[in-house]
């Protein structure tokens, strides 16, 4: 079979540090959006972008929360740029069991970034319109992808599967899968 | 549900270490809005006139702004009031930053400070969490370095710290509260934060701040954001270049001193410089700023960057601001490098850097005339700029010398005699000012001065220019889109208003229109300290952001109180009132009220007396100052007429005349 050509859109946000003076809209403006109903609460802890923020080690560094990371890393990473020291696992976008950083202050609810995908759409996202200062600058482009490419990987997932377990048993799971999400 | 606010204040006996957090009212929300108007209505009640400023029964409060916590741009104030020890009046001082808004999501809008601790300690709020905890050890600690190990010790990098420096702990009468990259530094109240025994407020807060029509409030911010867009790529023409953008003054990122270094004056506020400003001077002191300069930084949740992060050679990184990148170096006819070396000094004990060095300047003044002599500075370097941070470190410590100058000039000279009184002769109500020496009467700063109650003349002026525009076209293009004014007679006041000839200062603009002019421009001010607004994207700049015509609706959509321009003015009429009835009730008179006595060369005493005779009526004042029976019956003032009248401030025929 030939395979078909899909394109997928890939949304970026540049962050230029040096442009960042620090004032946190973008962290007002992300929990607003992200209220519920839209706009009626205002909690910069509820924010799906946080500046790390150490401004007499001139350290100015908005981070947007990634993955929910069930546990954490086996180890930790400390940076040195520039002669600044940054703090254990600052760049980290995880919402990790090692820390309160990207969480809902209240229920623990792990937070992360749409993008402020909504409808009607945002032309960009809100902390990108809120930071007049462009140290944040939304880019989009499309990307072409091969669309069987997730096909051929399963296949090779469920060989390595069946020459460890026995193809009977994956196929056992298999039914005993579908039976329960009918019922 | 309350809106904006948290609807709680925190209540914090030092003496008793009792704390409790109370509800509060939400009528006084409506009639005092929040921030300034409600700390004067808690002053009023609560410290009656016999209350020394170092009394534990002063209160000192912290407040954020009533839109604080919000998303409105730039809203990030906190107002601190109490009685100020150097001019026994109301004092209340601001500040940026972060600490306002992270009091807000910790669940409180104020602080209330009674009472004295026997031992130094700090307090730690932590959302329902409030301590107070031992801070024996940070004594004598600088306030940045302060704000750093409190971080550190708490674990809590994200709390916001207020505090003390070593002035502050010596009750020096100038010192301030250091906050990041702010300070609130007028009227002393840093020493009765020390005088309390409280050397720091740290503050961390996780929780919501609702808005009543969150719809209709965002797009009112969005449209000020596209607003101070467009006013930054258009600055105004025909203007300085300070007042041309917005913001507090650039001065972290400008170079070019000249406009300052050669109209402002030089030493203890006495010489004009006219010829200072040369190509050599520039290049060397723009050398120093760019080698000093790591960043311009903001304050909360603004876009405009009126700060900056120094880092001299040899000296810890600090945050600077405004005109305290010149005063040191003025007052000490120094240069640039200077400045920014004793500037962090200054930060780290904490003091105002409008007053500090105009008293250092001060004492060298009476020590050159003879009247302070060799004894009097044991020790003292030969050279001038050792000299003053010879000075600095004996006022904050309170020694020798210090211990008459940490309270001023003032009082200083009261106490040395001798003719100093002559050379404390820049204040206004016992307060240091800019070091401005002009020729002629203004008569709108006239009035500014006379009768500014935040005895600081860039806490009342702004919207209006400063001078007269030279031609018909600039005056035409500068009111075709001047949106904030009141009313539109104010676009004719400027059409009319001329540089020479019969519509020219100090005649024109007319008595009448002086009146409306700073009237005007105070109570934008008054209502930037209620809400919490930063002057500098509101009543400082011309053709600011936020504005008369806008106010009420951020205020009924974000806090759901119902507002219109009148409510919102006469709310600002009540609480400047009330700030008024305080100082009045602690003996504050018409005799109180006038400018730096050489402020201006040229005088107009007939003029003088007619425009604060025309003003006192105009802001319904009596003759005297006192706000009269029938005002704050109007106002809804009656409890203070009722206590002006049971203390004789008011008498029912002073009422009578006063009608007649």
């Amino acid at each position: 079979m030939k395979a078909e050509k899909k394109t997928k859109t890939i949304k970026t946000i540049r962050i230029d540090v040096d442009k960042c003076n620090g004032c946190r809209a973008c962290e007002v403006i992300c929990s607003a959006f992200h209220a519920s109903p839209k706009y009626s609460s205002n909690n910069p802890s509820r924010s799906r972008i946080r500046v790390i923020r150490d401004p007499l080690a001139d350290i100015f560094v908005p981070v947007y929360a990634g993955e929910y990371a069930v546990a954490e890393c086996a180890g930790r990473d400390k940076y040195t740029i520039d002669g600044k020291n940054y703090d254990e696992c600052a760049f980290c976008r995880a919402s990790c069991p090692s820390r309160t950083l990207f969480k809902e202050p209240d229920s623990g609810l792990p937070l992360k970034c749409d993008m402020c995908e909504s409808d009607p759409a945002q032309e960009k996202p809100l902390c990108v319109q809120w930071c007049l200062n462009e140290a944040l600058i939304f880019e989009q482009r499309e990307v072409e992808t091969e669309g069987d490419n997730k096909q051929e990987e399963l296949e090779i997932g469920l060989e390595a599967l069946a020459n460890k377990y026995g193809l009977s048993k994956i196929k056992d799971i298999v039914t005993r899968m579908s039976v329960s999400k009918k019922g | 549900m309350r809106y904006a606010e948290t609807g709680y204040n925190l209540e914090i006996d030092l003496t008793r270490r009792n704390i409790e957090r109370v509800a509060s009212d939400p009528t006084d929300t409506e009639l005092y809005l929040g921030g300034l108007g409600t700390n004067a209505k808690i002053l009023w009640d609560r410290v009656p006139p016999e209350i020394d400023p170092f009394s534990p029964d002063n209160l000192l409060i912290f407040a954020s702004g009533l839109l604080c916590g919000t998303p409105a741009p730039g809203c990030n104030r906190t107002i601190v009031s109490t009685i100020s020890p150097q001019t026994k009046l109301m004092a209340f001082s601001m500040m940026g930053g972060f600490w306002a808004p992270e009091l807000k999501y910790a669940g409180y809008d104020k602080v209330i400070l009674r009472g004295k601790s026997p031992e130094l300690v700090y307090l730690w709020i932590n959302n329902d969490k409030v301590e107070i905890r031992d801070a024996v050890h940070l004594k004598g600690k600088g306030a940045v370095e302060t704000e750093e190990l409190i971080r550190v010790e708490l674990n809590e990098p994200k709390a916001q710290v207020a505090a003390i420096g070593l002035a502050g702990e010596n009750r020096v009468y100038f010192a301030s509260i250091e906050q990041g990259r702010s300070s609130a530094s007028r009227g002393g109240i840093g020493a009765v934060m020390g005088d309390k025994g409280v050397k720091a407020i740290a503050v961390r807060g996780t929780r919501d701040i609702n808005m009543a029509r969150p719809a209709e409030f965002m797009e009112l911010c969005n449209k000020i954001l596209a607003y101070i867009k467009k006013r930054e790529d258009n600055p105004i023409p025909g203007v300085m270049p300070i007042l041309a953008g917005l913001g507090s003054p650039q001065e972290m990122k400008v170079h070019d001193e000249k406009w300052h270094t050669e109209n402002f004056m030089w030493g203890n506020s006495r010489t004009r410089r006219k010829d200072f400003w040369n190509e050599e001077i520039e290049k060397n002191w723009r050398e120093t700023l760019e080698n000093s300069r790591i960043r311009l930084v903001s304050c909360y949740n603004c876009p405009m960057k009126c700060a900056a992060t120094i880092s001299v050679p040899g000296y810890p990184t600090y945050m600077m601001k405004c005109f305290s990148k010149l005063t040191y170096t003025m007052a000490a006819y120094s240069d640039l490098d200077f400045g920014l070396r004793i500037a962090q000094n200054a930060t780290e004990y904490g003091v105002d850097a409008f007053s500090t060095p105009q008293v250092m300047a001060f004492a060298l003044e009476l020590y050159e005339a003879g009247i302070l002599t060799d004894k009097d500075f044991p020790g003292m370097p030969l050279d001038n700029n050792g000299r003053f941070f010879w000075l600095l470190d004996r006022i904050v410590r309170r020694e020798g010398i210090g211990d008459i100058l940490a309270n001023g000039t003032y009082w200083a000279a009261k106490h040395i005699g001798n003719g100093a009184e002559d050379f404390a002769h820049n204040n206004i109500k016992k307060h240091e000012q800019l070091p401005l020496k002009l020729s002629m009467l203004n008569p709108i700063y006239f009035l500014m001065y006379a009768t500014g109650e935040k005895i600081n003349i860039t806490q009342i002026e702004g919207q209006f220019p400063q001078a007269a525009f030279p031609t018909m076209e600039e005056r035409e293009e500068f009111v075709k889109d001047w949106i904030q004014v009141p009313d539109e007679k104010f676009k004719q006041y400027l059409l009319d208003w001329e540089l020479r000839g019969e519509k020219s200062m100090p005649f024109y603009p007319t008595v009448q229109m002086c009146c409306e002019i700073v009237d005007w421009q105070e109570r934008m001010h008054y209502i930037d300290d209620a809400l919490g607004m930063c002057s500098g994207l509101s009543s400082f700049p011309l053709k600011p952001p936020y504005h008369i015509h806008n106010y009420p609706e951020f205020i009924s959509s974000g806090a759901g109180i119902d507002m219109d321009e009148d409510k919102l003015s006469q709310a600002a009429r009540r609480y400047r009132t009330l700030v008024r009835a305080i100082n009045i009730r602690r003996g504050m008179r018409r005799a109180d009220e006038k400018p730096p006595a050489d402020h201006w060369k040229k005088r107009f005493p007939e003029l003088e007396k007619e425009l604060l005779d025309t003003y006192y009526k105009f802001k319904g004042w009596n003759n005297d100052g006192i706000p009269t029976k029938e005002f704050l019956h109007e106002l809804g003032l009656d409890y203070v007429s009722q206590d002006f009248l049971l203390r004789g401030i008011l008498t029912d025929r002073e009422e009578a005349n006063h009608e007649g």
